[in-house]
């Protein structure tokens, strides 16, 4: 009845809709948190939920699906061109943001530094980086009364160092990517206790850098570097937040491989999620040696 | 390519193991033939390419006429001089919901539908590879396109332009974040529809057909899903900055915290112009379809088609500034955006000529989608023409911001994406419904189309050239005689459509009576596929439920 030749189209698929009814819902319920309405954060939760669910939901029927052997290998390879197009995209979301900080920092920051713009606004302002911006250097003020200009002459917060958390932070996610490799080669080889090890490691690895990374929020906060800190606050905190949600969803991917594996779920020919876990793992880890060259180390 | 080429398909006939043999085992008997589920839940749960289709082409068409209906009060503003209608803040609202509807809601949207319907059936595949997500970007859409119109119902709406510059856009009240998650939303669903396609185009095409036979609009397709995930992403990226400026104190886009509004404009056009390219491409396909089957002659210069598209899709990504030319930039970035820009023409004109050397000497009949698609070549060419105008530079500085720049947009769009779709309509409606439209209908609606959309955008050269400023419902009395002709113009425009509206319909109710054939165009099998036979012309008219649930064979038409 299912020769292994079919490619398999599924029929009648009810998450889809769950799930883009429980985005909505989270979305709209957000805009209204944003407008000052008291019922948003309500709806958004159970927005949140309802994608959860769904999530749960959708990923149970696909590992059901694949234990029962409804896949061959040609939809094995539609999954993985997915996954491979869809990491594609978030590289290009992740651009955005690094070519934000490119432009400002080798750019804009600079311009507001020199020329008119600074002479007639802000004549204190350097325009060197790390910035929070001209604002706190006297702007607006008449350039016939210097009397009234303002006094900054530097930056009023800490930028972050390079060799503190960052650093083991770094360490923390490489050594993941290596553990995580190890796994796979442990369930190519079939030796599922190495297979397990090594992913509690990985898990494990990927939630001690999401703590280590809290720790740095609060430090940073403490010290006056807030998200509100100009540009370079702005640009800190956008790179490293959305990384660090990306750490999170990989974290918790690589926990439900860990928990399929456990359950023996993968074999050496058959193993789409849990390579789609390590390609997204070593996705979020090449993004991380970016944000540590070119936000802490630079 | 043979490691994704395909053995052949068989189509299952399970729901999930655990179903295996409970309550659905009656609709999804032991043979391959099985038709849709009953009931109105069938559209809301379907898997099926073809069913996805209808919802996406029918969802834009009820669009083209809510963004159509915003453009009528734009221009019956315009007729005269001086505030008849409508407040300012309605007509910006007016401006920016309907480019917002007509690009997201409308164009991209019909081009999703045709590549469900027809991807699958000209590579010879069974469906599209990934068949429920294919269900998810669809309500993804409805439910972006919800959350735009939501915008409509609060204080004055989005009013800053589809573009969102800031800091303008910063002053919009309650409806900016509805407006924002709006495009996250529309923005996961073309990414979503355009992995499907990548994915069914690489992984399932029928064994026999390479990358180099595929038919054109599979291969603009294949290029324009490739832009769609690069650059929706930097959308996203972009009104996320904008989110987090207005409601969480970043200063991405004020100079006051050391960021640049300018940078908004960058980014933007980063992902802007590529956009534009999305929306002409899969046009491009179109047009290299139906020319050679109603010449009578295979394509001209298969291979050079697939690499101007190539080209074109490439050198999308290094033109974005032009559209900043007045903002403010060294002047080595002007030069270097302004030859970027010019060099498209190279590829584009490539593709004009061989439209007409495919036409040239052929046994050529003017059915209403090849009315369309001639109409097309020439008014398509007039704004490509001011395309190179405003890549100018220097002259640039005249026309930016003018009437000059929607003339141009709207010469590309309107006769180019919107006549393109229109022609894919009428030449693929009796594969799709099994019945002819009326035809004599069908001709009317192009010349009525074809006269008035030069009324309507012809003039606004002038007025653009003459000084008058984009995006405001007010003007001086010195334009007043275009722009009433203009607005004439888009109102026999805008009632033309509804023909085209009635015979849609009357042809999916079977109106005219006249059966379609399997091949419906005399022509089609053999030139309809580009260089291979067009294989949804092999099947019945309407196609079966499923299709292509064994592999077919490809055969060449072209000796090569
Ligand atoms: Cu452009």
């Amino acid at each position: 009845m299912s020769t292994q030749d079919a490619y398999y189209v599924p029929h009648k698929a009810t998450w889809p809709v769950i799930g883009t009814a429980g985005l909505f819902c989270m979305l709209a319920g957000f805009a209204n948190f944003l407008n000052g309405s008291s019922t948003g954060v309500f709806w958004m939760f159970t927005g949140l939920l309802i994608f959860i669910i769904m999530l749960v939901g959708w990923f149970t029927l696909q590992s059901r699906e694949s234990e029962a052997g409804t896949f061959n290998g040609q939809v094995g390879t539609s999954y993985r061109i997915g996954m491979m197009w869809f990491i594609f995209s978030e590289i290009a979301f992740f651009c955005v943001f690094f070519g934000t900080l490119w432009y400002t920092r080798n750019l804009s920051v600079p311009w507001l530094g020199t020329g008119t713009t600074k002479e007639f606004l802000h004549p204190l302002f350097d325009g060197t980086w790390p910035t929070n911006g001209p604002e706190k250097w006297g702007q607006f003020v008449a350039p016939d009364d210097p009397t009234k200009l303002g006094t900054h002459t530097e930056a009023d917060f800490e930028p972050m160092g390079a060799w503190g958390l960052p650093f083991i932070n770094t360490l923390l996610l490489l050594s993941s990517g290596i553990t995580c490799t190890w796994a796979h080669h442990a369930l190519i080889k079939q030796n599922r206790e190495k297979l397990i090890q090594w992913l509690i490691a990985t898990v494990a690895l990927g939630f001690i850098f999401v703590l280590c990374q809290a720790v740095e929020y609060h430090e940073a906060y403490a010290e006056g570097l807030t998200l509100g800190t100009g540009i370079y606050g702005s640009t800190f905190f956008m790179l490293t937040g959305f990384h660090g949600f990306h750490v999170c969803v990989g974290a918790i991917i690589l926990s439900v491989v860990l928990f399929r594996s456990w359950k023996g779920h993968f074999t050496p020919d058959n193993h789409f999620a849990f390579e789609a876990a390590a390609w997204y793992w070593h996705f979020v880890d090449v993004v991380w040696l970016g944000l540590f060259i070119f936000v802490y180390l630079m | 390519m043979s490691a994704f080429s395909a053995k052949g398909y068989e189509v299952k006939d399970h729901n999930t193991p655990q179903h295996h043999h409970d309550d659905h085992h009656d609709d999804h008997h032991g043979d391959d033939h099985h038709g849709p589920a009953k009931g109105w839940l069938r559209w809301v749960v379907t898997t099926n390419h073809k069913d996805i289709g209808t919802l996406y082409l029918l969802f834009s068409l009820v669009m083209f006429f809510v963004g159509g209906a915003m453009a009528m009060i734009i221009r019956a503003e315009l007729f005269q001089p001086g505030l008849q209608l409508v407040q300012p803040a309605f007509f910006n609202n007016m401006t920016t919901m309907h480019a917002l509807v007509m690009i997201f809601g409308a164009v991209m949207p019909a081009f999703v539908g045709l590549a469900n319907w027809l991807i699958p059936m000209m590579i010879g595949a069974p469906d599209m590879a990934l068949p429920r997500m294919n269900n998810m970007s669809f309500w993804m859409l409805v439910a972006g396109i919800t959350l735009l119109f939501s915008t409509l119902f609060m204080g004055d709406g989005l009013g800053a332009g589809w573009t969102m510059y800031p800091p303008l856009v910063l002053q919009t009240k309650e409806a900016l974040p509805f407006g924002i998650f709006s495009v996250h939303l529309l923005g996961i669903s073309s990414i979503m529809g355009a992995i499907n396609i990548i994915a069914t185009i690489t992984n399932l095409r029928a064994p026999g057909m390479s990358l180099w036979q595929m038919p054109i609009f599979v291969w603009t397709w294949l290029i324009t899903a490739f832009l769609l995930i690069a650059v929706m992403p930097v959308f996203a990226g972009a009104v996320t900055m904008l989110l987090t400026d207005k409601f969480f104190g970043t200063s991405f886009f004020s100079a006051a915290g050391g960021g640049d509004p300018v940078l908004y404009q960058h980014i933007f056009w980063f992902f802007g112009h590529p956009e534009v390219y999305i929306l002409i491409l899969p046009t491009f396909g179109i047009a290299s379809t139906i020319i050679p089957v109603f010449s009578r002659k295979p394509l001209f210069g298969y291979l050079s088609m697939v690499g101007a598209t190539i080209m074109i899709a490439l050198l999308s990504f290094v033109v974005w500034a032009h559209h900043m030319f007045s903002v403010g930039m060294p002047i080595s970035g002007e030069l270097f955006f302004m030859w970027a820009t010019i060099a498209i023409a190279i590829p584009t004109a490539v593709k004009v000529f061989n439209w007409i050397a495919t036409m040239w000497e052929g046994a050529m009949t003017f059915e209403t989608p090849m009315l369309f698609s001639v109409g097309f070549v020439v008014l398509f060419t007039i704004g490509g023409f001011t395309g190179m105008m405003m890549a100018l530079a220097p002259l640039d500085f005249q026309y930016h911001d003018t009437y000059f720049i929607v003339a141009h947009f709207h010469y590309v769009l309107v006769p180019g994406s919107i006549f393109m779709i229109i022609a894919a309509t009428y030449f693929w409606l009796p594969k799709w419904t099994g019945f002819m439209y009326n035809e004599r209908i069908g001709k009317l609606h192009f010349w009525l189309s074809a006269i008035s959309v030069n009324v309507l955008f012809f003039p606004q050269h002038f007025l653009g050239l003459a000084g008058m400023p984009r995006r405001i419902p007010d003007y001086a009395i010195q334009f007043s005689d275009w722009n009433m002709i203009s607005s004439i113009g888009a109102f026999v425009f805008g009632v033309s459509q509804l023909l085209f509206l009635y015979v849609v319909i009357d042809c999916i109710r079977g109106g005219t009576g006249i059966k379609a054939t399997n091949e419906v165009w005399d022509g089609a099998r053999q030139y309809g596929g580009g260089i291979v036979e067009g294989l949804e012309w092999t099947l019945p008219s309407p196609p079966p439920y499923h299709t292509f649930t064994e592999a077919p064979e490809i055969k060449s038409t072209i000796p090569r």
